[in-house]
Formats: C-alpha cells, sequence, structure tokens
C-alpha cells in the first residue's frame, strides 16, 4: 500500500465520528503502518463541527493533517465536507454522506441551508463519491450504523483488505449490533466500490 | 527504514489512556483531581485498574492537597487537571515545592493553546519557573506515559514535586505505546513524622527555601545529561530548540536540520544549548504560547530568534511553523468558503434551556459560569452576560449589586452549575449571606458534571470508582448557611420555573433557585421510556413562538407565498416549525409556547 495518507472525517458531533475514524485507524495498523489520530472533546462537541484527523506512514510526526495535504475526506455531513475544502487539494477523494444536519440560524428560519454544494467541490477538480449512508443504514434495522456504511465506502479507496475492516469491526463493535454494522459495512463499501 | 510501529506488544492508546497507563507503570496508588478538558480521562482511564485508588476531588487544589498527603505518606501520588486548574491547585503547589516530598508527586496538567474548551490560553511553564519545580513535556502518547515514569524517579531522587505538561495534541492524540514494567518506589508507605521538613511555619520555611535553591542547582547539571534532552544533528545552516508537540511540527517541516529536542523544560540544559548555539549558523526557538524558552536563553547570552518568527497566540502546526521560519506558503491550494457557522448547542431536552429561556424573558443580568449551560450565551436564548472562571458568577452579581445598590435591585441574577458551585461557589454564597446581598443565586442540579463528559460530583451520588456515596443536600446547605428562601424547580416547567424566578428576582433578600432535572445524556435518563413530541403542521401558524427556544429538535421550514396558499394556509404564513421525532426525547419545553395546540405527544420511544 502507499506508503503515507492524511485522512480527514468531518460532521457534526453526534454522528460516530470518532467511532469511524477509530475503525479506520485500527485497520491501518492491522496493515503495520504507524498512525495517530487527533481530535477535540468537550466544548467542541455538543452539535458542533467536529474533526478528525488521521495520518499514517512509516513514522508519524505531526498529529495535524496540514491544510492541502488531506488526501481523503470522509464528510459525514453535506455542508461540513465545504467547511473543510482548504484541507484537499486538487485529486483529492471526498465521501459525503448526503445527510443535511440543519445549523442552529437555517433551524431557527435565520439562514438558507446553501445549495449545490456537490457540483461546488467536482467543479473544484475534486473527486466527489456522495453517499446515503443514513438510507443504507436504515435499510439494515439501526440508523445509529450510518457512520459504519461510510467506514464501509472509505474502505474502498483504501488498499487494506476487506478481511483487515471486517476483522476490526468484530473485534471493536459490541456483539448486539455486529451483524447490522457488517452488513452496513459491506453496503457502504459496494456504494463505495460502484 | 524504521521497524513497523505497531507489533503485537505494542498498544494505540490516546495521551491520556498513556498517562493512565504511565501511572500505573510507575505504581501510583492515590491520584486526584478535577475534570477539566483536556485532562478528563487520564483519571477515567486510571479509575480501570485494579490496585489504584481514584477520586474527583470538588476543585483542583484539594485533588492537590489530597496527592501531597499521599505522598507525605509514602505513596505514590498523583494529581490531575487543565491548565485553569493550576491557578486554583497553586496555592498549595507553591509550598509543596518547600516541603517536598516522601512518595514521589507528580502533578498532570493539561493545556489547551487555541482554547479549544477554555475560557484563556495560559502557558503552565510559567508555573514550573514561578514554583521552583522540574517540569517534563512530552510531544506525544508515548512520550508521555514514558515521562510520567521518569517524573516520579526525579520526584523521590530530588525530593521535588514533578509537573508534567500535557496538551490537547498530546492528551487527545493517539499513538503506539509499549507497555512496560511496573516500577518499584524505595520509600515505604506509613507514618513518618518529619515536622521540620513538613510544618511550613517561617522559621522551617526559610531552612526549606535553602533547600529549594540547592535542589534547583543540582536539576539544572542533570538537566545537561538527561536522556530526554537531545541534540539530534543534521544541516548545521539552522539550528531549532523546542519541546513538546512543537518538536513534531519542526520535524516535518524542516526533517534535515539540526534539534534540541528538550524533554526536560525547567532548568534547562545551559551547557548543551551553548553547545548548540556555537554548532549553527543561526538558532531558532519553537514553542506554543509564551517565549518561555527563548526569554530563558537570551537571559544566558545566546543569540536565538523565537517570538519574531513564531506566533505567541494558538496552537503551531506544521503549516504554521514552515510559514514563520522560511516564509513558504505550504500545499494549501483552496480557500476557506464562506458557511453558516455551526456552533455547539444544548442537546435536545436538555433542561439548562428552559432556564435560560425564561431569563431572557425576564430581562435580567445574566452572571454566568463554566459547564454546557454557558451555552445560555449564544441566540436565540441569549441569556449570559458574563462568565470569567469556575465559581466567579455568585462573587461577581454580588460585587455588581454592591456596586449598583437601588438601580441593580432585581436586575441581576447569578447562574452556577451543582459541580461548579461545589467547586469554588459556596464560598462565594457564604460571602453573598454574609455581607448582607439580596442577589438570586440559580444552582443548575443536572446532578453531574456534563460539560467533561458526565464525571460523578459530591452532588451525584456515586464516586470515581463507582461506588455509591453520599448526595450534597443542596436544599440544606444553602439554608445551613443563611439563605432563608430556597426553592427547586423543575426547568422543564416552563411557566412554573418563569413564576418561582420572578418572585425570587423581585425578593430583597438573597435567595436561591435550584432548578433540577438530570442531564439528558446520563445513563439513567437515556434509559427512560420517552415520548417525543411531533407537530401537527395543519395547525402551525408559523409563529415562531417555538423556535425562541433554539431546541436542536425544532426546525423550520420556509415557505414561498405559493406554497403556503397551495396548502391551504395564509399567503403570509412564511413557515412551518417541525419537530424531528428522532431528535426529539419529550421534555415538553416547547408544548405551552404553542398557543395554537399544533405541538403533540407522540408514541412511546
Amino acid at each position: 500500500m502507499e506508503s503515507s495518507g492524511n485522512i480527514l472525517f468531518c460532521g457534526v458531533g453526534g454522528q460516530g465520528i470518532l467511532l469511524a475514524s477509530e475503525l479506520t485507524a485500527y485497520a491501518l495498523l492491522a496493515a503495520g503502518m504507524d498512525a495517530k489520530k487527533s481530535e477535540v472533546h468537550g466544548m467542541a462537541q455538543r452539535g458542533g463541527s467536529v474533526e478528525a484527523h488521521l495520518r499514517y506512514g512509516r513514522k508519524v510526526y505531526s498529529p495535524l493533517i496540514e491544510p492541502g495535504s488531506a488526501d481523503l475526506l470522509l464528510a459525514f455531513e453535506i455542508m461540513e465536507a465545504m467547511r473543510y475544502l482548504p484541507y484537499l487539494h486538487k485529486g483529492s477523494k471526498v465521501i459525503v454522506n448526503i445527510q443535511r444536519i440543519l445549523p442552529p440560524a437555517v433551524a431557527t428560519g435565520k439562514a438558507a441551508y446553501p445549495e449545490n454544494i456537490l457540483e461546488e467541490l467536482s467543479g473544484r477538480g475534486l473527486e466527489v463519491m456522495p453517499i446515503d449512508a443514513f438510507e443504507i443504514a436504515k435499510k439494515a434495522g439501526n440508523v445509529k450504523a450510518a457512520n459504519v456504511a461510510l467506514v464501509g465506502a472509505l474502505s474502498s479507496l483504501l488498499p487494506i483488505p476487506q478481511e483487515t475492516f471486517i476483522k476490526v469491526i468484530k473485534e471493536r463493535i459490541p456483539a448486539r449490533f455486529l451483524e447490522v454494522n457488517l452488513t452496513v459495512f459491506q453496503e457502504g463499501r459496494k456504494a463505495g466500490l460502484s | 527504514m524504521t521497524k513497523p510501529a505497531t507489533s503485537l506488544e505494542n498498544l494505540w492508546l490516546s495521551g491520556n489512556e498513556a498517562l493512565a497507563m504511565g501511572a500505573k507503570e510507575a505504581a501510583v496508588t492515590v491520584a486526584s483531581g478535577y475534570p477539566g478538558t483536556p485532562s478528563t480521562e487520564i483519571l477515567e482511564n486510571l479509575s480501570r485498574y485494579e490496585g489504584v485508588y481514584t477520586e474527583w476531588a470538588p476543585n483542583e487544589k484539594v485533588g492537590l492537597e489530597v496527592a501531597i498527603g499521599a505522598s507525605f505518606a509514602g505513596a505514590r501520588a498523583l494529581a490531575t487537571m487543565k491548565h485553569v486548574g493550576l491557578n486554583v491547585a497553586a496555592d498549595p503547589l507553591f509550598t509543596a515545592s518547600y516541603t517536598g516530598v516522601r512518595g514521589g508527586l507528580v502533578i498532570v496538567v493539561a493545556d489547551d493553546p487555541s482554547m479549544h474548551s477554555s475560557q484563556n490560553e495560559q502557558d503552565s511553564r510559567n508555573y514550573a519557573d514561578a514554583a521552583k519545580l522540574p517540569m517534563l513535556e512530552p510531544s506525544d502518547p508515548g512520550e508521555a506515559k514514558e515521562f510520567l515514569k521518569i517524573a516520579y524517579d526525579l520526584s523521590e531522587e530530588f525530593d521535588t514535586p514533578v509537573l508534567l505538561k500535557s496538551c490537547t495534541r498530546v492528551a487527545h492524540v493517539k499513538g503506539v505505546v509499549a507497555p512496560g514494567k511496573t516500577a518499584v518506589s524505595k520509600v515505604k508507605v506509613g507514618i513518618e513524622k518529619s515536622p521540620a521538613k513538613f510544618v511550613m511555619l517561617p522559621g522551617n520555611a526559610r531552612q526549606r527555601r535553602l533547600a529549594v535553591a540547592a535542589r534547583q542547582d543540582r536539576l539544572g547539571e542533570f538537566a545537561e545529561t538527561f536522556a530526554e534532552n537531545k541534540i539530534e544533528w543534521g544541516d548545521k545552516k539552522r539550528g531549532f530548540i523546542t519541546a513538546g508537540v512543537s518538536y513534531l511540527y519542526v520535524k516535518e517541516a524542516f526533517p534535515e536540520a539540526t534539534v534540541l529536542k528538550l524533554g526536560l523544560v525547567n532548568p534547562l540544559p545551559e551547557k548543551m544549548i551553548r553547545k548548540l548555539a556555537e554548532g549553527v549558523e543561526e538558532l531558532i526557538v519553537v514553542e506554543e504560547l509564551d517565549p518561555y524558552l527563548e526569554t530563558r536563553i537570551k537571559a544566558m547570552g545566546i543569540a536565538c530568534r523565537g517570538k519574531e518568527l513564531i506566533p505567541a497566540i494558538g496552537e503551531l502546526s506544521t503549516a504554521v511553523v514552515r510559514k514563520a521560519v522560511s516564509g513558504e506558503a505550504g500545499p494549501a491550494e483552496f480557500a476557506p468558503v464562506e458557511l453558516i457557522p455551526r456552533p455547539p448547542n444544548m442537546c435536545a431536552g436538555c433542561p439548562h434551556r428552559g432556564l435560560f429561556y425564561n431569563l431572557n424573558r425576564l430581562k435580567v443580568f445574566v452572571s454566568g459560569d463554566i459547564g454546557c449551560y454557558t451555552l445560555g450565551f449564544l441566540p436565540p436564548l441569549s441569556a449570559m452576560d458574563s462568565c470569567v472562571c469556575m465559581g466567579a458568577s455568585i462573587g461577581i452579581a454580588h460585587g455588581m449589586s454592591k456596586a449598583l445598590g437601588e438601580a441593580g435591585k432585581g436586575k441581576v441574577v447569578a447562574v452556577i452549575g451543582d459541580s461548579t458551585f461545589i467547586h469554588s461557589g459556596l464560598n462565594s454564597l457564604i460571602n453573598t449571606v454574609y455581607n448582607k446581598d439580596n442577589a438570586t443565586v440559580i444552582i443548575l442540579d443536572n446532578r453531574i458534571t456534563a460539560m467533561t463528559g458526565h464525571q460523578p460530583n459530591p452532588a451525584s451520588g456515586s464516586t470515581l470508582m463507582g461506588e455509591p456515596a453520599n448526595s450534597i443536600d443542596f436544599e440544606a446547605l444553602c439554608r445551613a448557611v443563611g439563605v432563608k428562601h430556597v426553592r427547586t424547580v423543575n426547568p422543564h416547567e416552563i411557566e412554573e420555573t418563569y413564576t418561582v424566578l420572578k418572585e425570587e428576582i423581585d425578593r430583597d433578600e438573597v435567595s436561591v433557585v435550584i432548578t433540577r432535572f438530570p442531564c439528558i445524556l446520563i445513563p439513567e435518563e437515556k434509559k427512560r421510556v420517552k415520548y417525543p413530541f411531533f407537530t401537527d403542521t395543519d395547525e402551525c401558524t408559523g409563529c415562531t413562538a417555538c423556535l425562541k427556544l433554539g431546541c436542536p429538535a425544532i426546525q423550520w421550514e420556509p415557505l414561498t407565498p405559493e406554497e403556503a396558499e397551495a396548502q391551504g394556509r395564509k399567503k403570509s404564513q412564511k413557515g412551518v416549525a417541525r419537530i424531528d421525532e428522532v431528535t426529539c426525547v419529550g421534555c415538553g419545553q416547547c408544548l405551552p409556547l404553542c398557543k395554537f395546540e399544533a405541538i403533540k405527544k407522540g408514541e412511546e420511544k
């Protein structure tokens, strides 16, 4: 596999972003890489914009991705994908969950949710891959598993065997949620490959 | 090629998990502290190990005093806190420097540059200098664990408390950590009286002051040979002096350069720094926040550049360091796009919302405090007018009231959470009663320390180690300090809360209103059967009264005049408010706000 890379996860507090970044990190570690992840707790959660930086390679120094150097963006919410644009470069791959979560100003009628974000992203030379993770998770029977659908899509872009991800999911997800999460992972991966 | 970082023996841990493991491996048996981002998970993780006593103290000063006591009894002891917590613990810290230790004593302090979750950004290294204590500064989780073990050895060898400085980008970074052997302290646990060392009366303290000075000299010599102070010779055109996470950014921005990485940031290895300065053409000091190293290196008469290049505000990063030193912009291609901000918000069903909705109606000056409820500042609640530090709300309200005199009557209230009140609000309440104020103090009792991730506190009824415990009776406590009027309300009951607040604010004597309802995120609340509300949108007239709560479960759907007309509504109706049943937990705060009976109770979920 490529010797190093930067994956940025972003979305809204409460979407399961941290678990998704953990699963991905453990898959990279299982593939023999060094990996560092950085995130922010506390006031930054509570429905606010959330990000997790995941860097891998033979030896990782800084835990933070430099602007312009994220190879992959896994956005759990459409508008949040746009917020992290400065981290991307031409050709960055962007997986976007097409869910909209209204920020307070929109929910209270003070502002309108921006339109055409996917087009704006592709227009900048980014490889955009929209995924309806909520729908995938809902079909499988647990809407809370949407984050694992996104990990499935992400797995299709990483040169790590599928089995490695499945092993990590089996180790890290409680038994009673495992079946749903494995189904959702597979569906997400299919959506990523298509 | 370096060997793969991950082998079967290695773990991948956050800095805080690594520090907990380090404490266990260092044979710590007593640990105390107060939750504070980004330090909280150290004690949470340590509490899961067998054979270590861990506790949440009411505040950082008490936490450190507990650790000092354990050290006096010969145990290895740990106190943890965030940077602002060290201000609270500064009083015992400065004198513990004089007493020294018996069992090893380490204070882990976690800074928060860029203020991700703090009211200020302060550089804790200044405390090391001011209190004359050694301080270690790791750069990642693996080092955090090793440095903590080193800190215990130094503490016992040099008879000193040791500071270990973490920060957000160590505490909440995950990295590879190698488990190690458990250390054994040479100190025996037991009572050993040494009053000349532990009783800091002036006569004894003067002697100990000399011991501190001698210790500083010995530590200065130690710093010269300490293995974690190391020069990595490279290109000799540019030499860097750095420590902690800043080292990582330097290595990434300038992989070829010569670097002195300091593991110990107080005292400094002067000879080593001179050797480096002589070996390179130009010396640059890279450090986050204050010019701590730079000032001291310049005082040695060594030429260097630091803050004239490197920002003194906020976190550093590879890009910031590269640009500051070489002027190169880095790989960024895309400018940020202006977007609607997404600030944090109180959860759907948060009991605090009902209080702040009413405080907004009452148009009073709200002297606020630190917790989730500080979010009451944000629109549409917009009901917090000041917030300074833990426990400040009551003292500030009292001071305002004394300054305003008659004009301030019924116009100023203090709001403070249960944990913050116990932390440092109680003494201000005593002062308010004693010095004859008529202020209204509102205690927001949600039974837990919520903001930092739900740690139990002395009102919760359980301990960090999961044992049942006394739960403070706030009503009795307030009466005991002389408050005659103490009333308790459920803040979800909007109208009742309003009535009680109005009566107590208008009262010409000090009164306490306790708004009590558990945080919706504690396990008992999560498990409770809930009946979410839904909107009968046919009945909704788009009056927007319910939107004034700012509840994330209520969403406005705009309508064009044509759409409104097509739906059989007045053409002038601008939209409808809809409750998202997935998000709603059925707290009912919105129910009395709707005058059109559009909000209905739904099915169990």
